[in-house]
């Protein structure tokens, strides 16, 4: 029981990483249909941002901790939304209304392309990182083994939680997601009627990419090393969230994140930390196969 | 980048408009290298230094300033000479490449069957162009997957790897000859593309492309982990090396044996192997091309075709998209399968470190540069994507950063790949007055 | 009601379709028969092309029967995959937005709509792939059937164009030719003179009749169900007529039958039209198509 609970509160913190990022997909394939497969690569850049600022925050001499942590954030989000927003200028942008496959093909590209140049010009070894936050709250102890919640994983689940309601606000609140729903829907129609497409999307891009530059961060913090391959897998895994939550849904994909960080963990736990992974393309086969919307995806009507 | 001014830009006179999108990019390069080339990050045990190299950020930057400004001068004489003269230059393109497609193809062929015996064609350059071969092959089996039945799958590298790995374990504990496991491999391959392939191809072709990358990283995961079998990260090494039909290539044959050289009355010469092991492949390549061409003018093949086309048209034809897409990636593992297991007997050794994802995306981007469904294509791409890296080993460092970049330009510039033409299958023939 | 006449071919029994919450069709029953053109009309948004995907196998019908009778067999269409719905019930459709395959030429269009033939002939494949004589024959008859057809709508000159480079009424003329190609003994045309103007509406009326008498079957005459706006073509040339609106089946007749019905003027006129217009009014502004609703 003790055990099941730390992997509870383990399996939430890594389901926060993932939901995060998985929200990006999740936004994207909503507005534009395709599979931004360089999202991945977008999130390690966020972290490797994020570790980057750190030092520097360290050599000039802020150490306050939540004045730190706020300011990498900020940073991070700022500069990986700039990246996010680049990709999409570069890569997508140009083959809207191209064959269907083009721009998934042009996005592998950039993937690989951002991974080898993150790994030429910051070097291919692993970064380690000092741990920023320490100190953990005991829950309950039992047969000698002790449950922890650390104060990182409640800042981690704590943050994630209130950025999704800031989203979920954007989007239901604001002009900019009226813009978003109108694309998403019929983006022709939408920018007849004086929507700027352009815009929304690259916006969207934006929003999407900060939000993985969080959960990059977070991950840096969560985990004290990253490395320029940490966003194959990590992308992967969250877009199996992202589709699990029923894709082009927000909380889909947080609670996809959710059930797949949990997944891994009691997987890992209670079965083989090997398999894991497989554990995760499983789900992701099978979802896709029996429950091609997810949990909480619309039907799609096949147009005739 | 397209030409286009960004949004919110007013009309200006054409040099300020010009320098003030310029200015643009230069400000957005500034942005992009400043945290990530603007610091390194050194390594000092536990914890991160950082090397300042804001000397690259200026260089990036005014690169970009510049760089665009020319880009955009060249892109606007180009779109003018193309408006001018609309769509002749691709026609143009297509009709000498079909020209030349009659007597290249023949030429190439001949060139690949004398070349081991051409004046500079040593060690090195047989193996060189076997490893080309092995390529080639990929190509043209996921050719069949993704070119003609318009499926993408992210995932073929596990065909190559259960091609190289059947052959490895059949050979080493059942003694099996390379010829009796090729098939076997093949086939192996082919029944694992049904098997995977049967739940998955209704999906969406982007899910799919997710689902068969899963698939990928699943079987290398299991090579991995599955040590007494695959004997997991380090791989099955000391696999059979092939035999000219019972002779072996050695200098010094087990008792009983006649080697390659002794048989022949030949001095022994390591490059004996070589260049056999160079013609096995460059049969397995002709055979796979003369299938793929068969097929592509039988019912299977158009089916394939027009299932890329449109599946809905498709089905209310009576077209069976199940099993028509299942073909397409049956015989597509198939062909991986035997490439796998040649690849394993040319090596001696396999790791899973050979069958990654980026593998998959290797032979993905020689079908998409070399135009979806193109033969030559797959031809030409290979000659740029492997043996150019190969040749230019000084930059290995930025060869998969080249390649990347590569497959994103070119999807921008022309997402149809180099060889697009696409010939008719069928024709009326001579004197229905269907030919023009 | 479920024993069918003679000459039946298609008999349509209680069909409804719901999406969600909407009825899109609504307890539909008609016939079809063969050697008769039927057409099915109906304002926008009355289901007809929802009957349509639902016999040929694209939406599974929430309720009724679709029965086909071939060669005194019953084939129930609704239980059937869409792909065996033209492969054995032997149901051809074209569609709304046509579906050409547009980078394969035309002539290998029209090969494509012979593949379960040819399948068979190549058997599966295998035998085909070393020039097997029984296959090469198959292709000879294929090839054939093709020139027939090419012919017939004139694309021989354009047999290795790009279908998708044809012109529009080329590319129309294509599809229908293509949909023959499977050998249908019901062919579903889903608005085939949209985007026609009167010349090529007119050479498509002829062509239209011409297939239901058995050209290009061997002179075995078919049934054609033909959902259409162009109500010059529906009245010329349907033996039957099928009215629906909102879902429902509100008219069934001959086309002067329906060209009076009542039913009919108020669904295409309007519910506060109580009185009955003029004969010569009610056939100016069905000749026009007029597709008025308040």
């Amino acid at each position: 029981m003790e055990y099941f609970t730390q992997q509870l509160i383990n399996g939430l913190t890594l389901g926060s990483i993932y939901g995060l990022i998985a929200i990006g997909y999740t936004m994207v394939y909503g507005i534009v249909g395709m599979i931004n497969f360089a999202h991945g690569e977008i999130y390690m850049i966020g972290a490797f941002i994020g570790i980057i600022t750190f030092s520097l925050l360290g050599a000039v001499g802020i150490t306050w901790v939540p004045l730190a942590i706020l300011l990498v954030l900020i940073v991070s989000m700022f500069f990986t939304a700039v990246h996010g927003w680049a990709v999409e200028r570069i890569a997508y942008r140009p083959l809207r209304g191209s064959f269907r496959l083009a721009p998934l093909i042009s996005a592998i590209g950039m993937s690989i392309a951002l991974q080898n140049y993150v790994q030429i010009i910051q070097g291919a070894k692993i970064k380690p990182m000092q741990p920023v936050v320490r100190g953990n709250i005991p829950l309950m102890e039992a047969n000698g083994f002790q449950v922890n919640i650390s104060y990182l994983q409640i800042i981690i689940i704590v943050l994630t939680i209130a950025l999704m309601a800031i989203f979920s606000l954007i989007i239901a609140r604001t002009a900019l997601g009226r813009s978003q729903r109108a694309c998403e829907q019929d983006r022709t129609m939408a920018s007849l009627l004086g929507v700027n497409v352009d815009r929304t999307i690259s916006l969207t891009f934006v929003m999407g990419a900060a939000l993985a530059a969080v959960a990059g961060v977070m991950v840096t913090m969560y985990y004290g090393v990253i490395d320029f391959f940490i966003g194959f897998l990590a992308g992967l895994k969250a877009f199996t969230a992202a589709v699990l939550g029923g894709i082009g849904s927000l909380p889909g994909a947080m609670l996809g994140g959710m059930l797949i960080g949990l997944i891994e963990a009691f997987w890992s736990a209670y079965f083989s930390i090997e398999y894991k992974d497989v554990a995760v393309f499983g789900i992701l086969v099978v979802v896709l196969i029996f429950l091609p919307t997810g949990l909480l995806g619309k039907p799609e009507v096949e147009k005739v | 980048m397209a030409a286009t001014t960004l949004p919110g830009a007013r009309e200006d006179s054409p040099l300020v408009a010009l320098l003030k999108d310029a200015g643009i990019a230069a400000a957005i390069a500034f942005l992009l290298a400043l945290p990530l080339m603007g610091f390194q990050t050194l390594d000092s045990g536990t914890t991160v230094d950082l090397q300042y190299r804001f000397h690259w950020v200026a260089i990036a930057t005014v690169g970009v300033f510049f760089g665009r400004i020319v880009f955009t001068l060249l892109y606007r004489r180009a779109g003018a000479a193309r408006s001018k003269a609309p769509g002749i230059v691709g026609q143009g393109m297509a009709r000498v490449g079909e020209g030349l497609g009659r007597f290249l193809v023949p030429a190439f062929i001949l060139f690949a069957l004398i070349l081991p015996f051409l004046p500079f064609a040593d060690r090195r350059e047989i193996d060189l162009a076997t490893y080309v071969l092995i390529y080639v092959m990929l190509g043209w089996g996921l050719n069949i997957v993704v070119g003609l039945a318009g499926l993408l799958d992210l995932g073929y590298v596990a065909f190559y790897a259960i091609g190289a790995y059947s052959y490895a374990l059949l050979a080493k504990t059942f003694g099996f000859s390379f010829w009796l496991c090729l098939p076997l491999a093949g086939i192996l391959a082919a029944f694992l593309g049904i098997l995977l392939g049967f739940p998955v191809l209704r999906l969406r072709g982007d899910y799919l492309a997710i689902v068969t990358l899963g698939f990928g990283e699943i079987i290398r995961v299991i090579l991995v982990n599955w040590q007494p079998v695959t004997g997991g990260p380090n791989g099955i090494s000391g696999v059979p090396r092939p035999t000219f039909f019972g002779l072996p290539f050695t200098n010094d044959p087990a008792e009983g044996e006649t080697a390659f050289h002794e048989f022949f009355n030949l001095d022994f010469a390591s490059l004996h192997r070589f260049v056999f092991l160079y013609y096995v492949i460059l049969a397995l390549v002709l055979v796979t091309n003369a299938v793929t061409l068969r097929l592509r003018k039988m019912p299977i093949g158009r089916a394939w075709e027009a299932l890329r086309e449109d599946e809905i048209a498709c089905r209310s034809l009576g077209i069976n998209p199940t099993n028509t897409k299942l073909t397409a990636f049956a015989i597509g593992a198939m062909f991986g399968g035997f490439a796998g297991s040649f690849f394993a007997t040319r090596q001696g050794f396999i790791s899973p470190e050979s069958f990654t994802f980026i593998e998959s995306a290797v032979i993905l981007a020689i079908v998409v540069l070399g135009g979806m469904g193109s033969q030559a294509g797959v031809v030409v791409a290979t000659l740029f994507l492997v043996l150019l890296p190969e040749l230019a080993r000084e930059f290995a460092q930025f060869r998969m950063l080249i390649f990347g970049a590569a497959m994103v330009l070119i999807m921008v510039w022309r997402p149809q790949g180099l060889l697009a033409h696409r010939a008719p299958t069928v024709s009326l023939g001579p004197g229905s007055g269907g030919s023009r | 009601m479920n024993r069918a006449a003679e000459g039946t071919l298609l008999q349509v029994e209680h069909l409804s379709m719901r999406f969600g919450g909407l009825l899109a069709v609504d307890d539909v029953s008609f016939e079809a028969r063969t050697g008769e053109i039927t057409g099915v009309i109906g304002p926008n948004g009355a289901g007809k092309t929802t009957v349509f995907n639902c016999l040929t196998g694209f939406y599974k019908p929430t309720h009724g029967r679709l029965s086909l009778h071939r060669d005194g067999e019953v084939y129930l269409l609704e239980q059937m995959e869409g792909h065996k719905i033209a492969q054995d019930a032997r149901v051809a459709r074209t569609f709304q937005n046509i579906r050409l395959f547009p980078r394969m030429s035309v002539l290998e269009n029209l090969m494509v709509a012979q593949h379960n033939r040819l399948m068979v002939a190549s058997g599966y494949t295998f035998l085909g792939l070393f020039g097997a004589p029984s296959y090469l024959r198959a292709e000879r008859e294929a090839l054939d059937l093709c020139r027939y057809w090419l012919d017939r709508i004139g694309l021989t000159e354009f047999a290795d164009d790009q279908a998708g480079s044809l012109p529009y009424g080329g590319q129309r003329r294509l599809e229908i030719a293509r949909a023959m190609c499977t050998q249908p003994v019901l062919l579903c045309l889903d608005e085939p003179a949209a985007g026609l103007n009167p010349r090529e509406s007119g050479e498509l009326s002829e062509l239209l009749v011409a297939i239901r008498d058995g050209a290009g079957s061997d002179g075995q005459k078919i049934g054609v169900l033909l959902i259409e706006h162009d109500m010059s073509v529906v009245m010329r040339i349907s033996d039957h007529v099928v009215v629906l609106d909102y879902g429902r089946k509100i008219s069934d007749g001959s086309a002067e039958e329906v060209r009076g019905d009542p039913n009919v003027i108020r669904a295409y006129l309007g519910e506060e039209e109580d009185e009955e217009l003029p004969p010569e009014v009610v056939a100016d502004l069905t000749q026009h198509g007029g597709e008025t609703r308040p």
